[in-house]
């Protein structure tokens, strides 16, 4: 597989939330806002990363018929790793992230990559393998964080220097100053909503550009055949 | 590699490799656990510090709160910390956990009072309200919590200690009435379980292991 496809799967085609729909648990459970969807992002982007990298440099050792337990092994080690070094050197990064990090574990995503791509790729491939599937999965979080939070709070990415630090507060926007707020976006079930809403949506741009490349193909036949003639 | 590969499927290189991956994963965590420990230590000393000062001012006693700390057995019958401020070696304050049953779980209040049982501050450090309603009850979201320095059990009288909706003197949320009544009902209840216990937290001695 090329570098271009790699790229091109975890951002879009692949998308482990519009496609693969994977990792659910913390799709639904942490997109009440742009932040916290950017923050659970992140987190999850580096243990990809460093998942797939540890997967791939040992596949060869791993017999199949053991591959899963390993597997688990190797990534439940990781995210406490992660946990316990950040909650000791990056304190104020772990107050924020320290929720999500545990969530990690049970991102089945990363199981699913180290799976089907780490096990029987190169080191250099898997680990942009776990860096576009990691972005992609988080413009996906952030994306659905900031729908659910512009309509339920009538903000843009409340806190976010909290996340960033204090340099990127320009990103706190309040769009609608004195709203009331739509309860039910920040709940639950909104997070099935606006990501049926933003799946069907994917569909759609996904069928319009097939479309648009058939009738263009169609245009071009009409052409030649008419130049025949 | 051509013999790796015959191993890879015999049986008995199945577990062993299990084995070995488990053996060095657990090494892995145990020297990551040694080399983190003490820095989360610091790290969480110094969080409960960050809380300790915003309910009571840091200049308010001249001693480590950490160090001066008393078990007293709580309203609930857990085992309760209080840590106390002193100056000049007098108590002149008291910092402690109080809980009541939120909306979602358990809404944790840690409240600062002096020796007269009057708040100096409180602050919710844990709950589960609902993010955008009952989430006012948080310092960093909302100013509500200040309302609650300078309280005490007799003023306003016990009959005001509620929110306005059921006739006491604290504002409710839009759309939120639960979690401030939990709120105001566990700083209460931490006001009488000081009241109870006056004496004992102005006078005992420190719990030993912690005192210096």
């Amino acid at each position: 597989m090329n570098t271009r496809e790699i790229i091109k799967n975890g951002l879009w085609d692949q998308n482990i939330v519009f496609s693969q729909l994977l990792g659910m648990c913390p799709t639904m459970a942490v997109t009440t806002s742009g932040t916290n969807g950017l923050g659970m992002g992140l987190a999850t982007t580096v243990v990809l990363v460093g998942a797939n990298i540890l997967i791939s440099s040992i596949r060869d050792f791993v017999s199949p018929q053991v591959r899963i337990p390993v597997y688990i092994v190797v990534i439940a080690t990781l995210v406490t790793l992660v946990d316990m070094s950040l909650n000791a050197w990056m304190h104020d990064l772990y107050r924020v992230l320290g929720l999500f990090i545990a969530l990690i574990v049970v991102n089945c995503a990363v199981l699913g990559r180290a799976e089907s791509f780490a096990s029987r790729s190169t080191v250099l491939a898997s680990a942009l393998d776990g860096l576009c599937m990691g972005l992609g999965f988080t413009v996906a979080l952030t994306g659905i964080g900031l729908i659910r939070e512009l309509i339920g709070m009538g903000t843009l990415f409340n806190q976010a220097s909290l996340l960033l630090g204090p340099r990127f507060a320009f990103l706190e926007m309040k769009v609608f100053p004195d709203y009331g707020g739509v309860l039910m976006m920040v709940l639950p079930p909104a997070g099935f909503l606006v990501l049926g809403l933003l799946l069907a949506t994917k569909r759609l741009v996904e069928r319009r550009a097939a479309a648009s490349v058939t009738s263009g193909a169609a245009a071009l036949a009409v052409e030649n055949a008419t130049g025949c003639h | 590699m051509s013999t790796l590969a015959q191993w890879r499927d015999q049986l008995f290189y199945q577990p062993l490799s299990l084995g070995a991956i488990a053996l060095v994963t657990c090494a892995a965590l145990a020297v990551a656990n040694q080399a983190t420990r003490s820095a989360i230590e610091a790290a969480e000393e110094r969080d409960l510090q960050n809380s300790l000062s915003e309910v009571l001012p840091a200049s308010y006693g001249d001693n480590n709160l950490l160090k001066d700390t008393l078990q007293l057995s709580g309203s609930d019958g857990k085992a309760l910390t209080i840590y106390r401020s002193r100056k000049a070696g007098v108590v002149n304050g008291a910092v402690f956990q109080t809980t009541s049953r939120g909306y979602a779980g358990d809404i944790v209040v840690l409240v600062g009072v002096d020796t007269s049982g009057t708040l100096l501050g409180a602050r919710v450090i844990r709950h589960q309200e609902t993010p955008g309603l009952g989430d006012k009850i948080e310092a960093a979201k909302a100013k509500w919590i200040d309302d609650f320095a300078g309280k005490s059990l007799a003023s306003p009288p016990p009959e005001k200690w509620g929110v306005k909706k059921d006739g006491g003197v604290f504002d409710q949320f839009a759309g939120a009435t639960i979690t401030p009544r939990a709120v105001v009902k566990a700083v209460k209840q931490g006001l009488e379980f000081f009241a109870a216990h006056r004496e004992e937290i102005l006078t005992a001695q420190p719990t030993k292991g912690d005192a210096r």
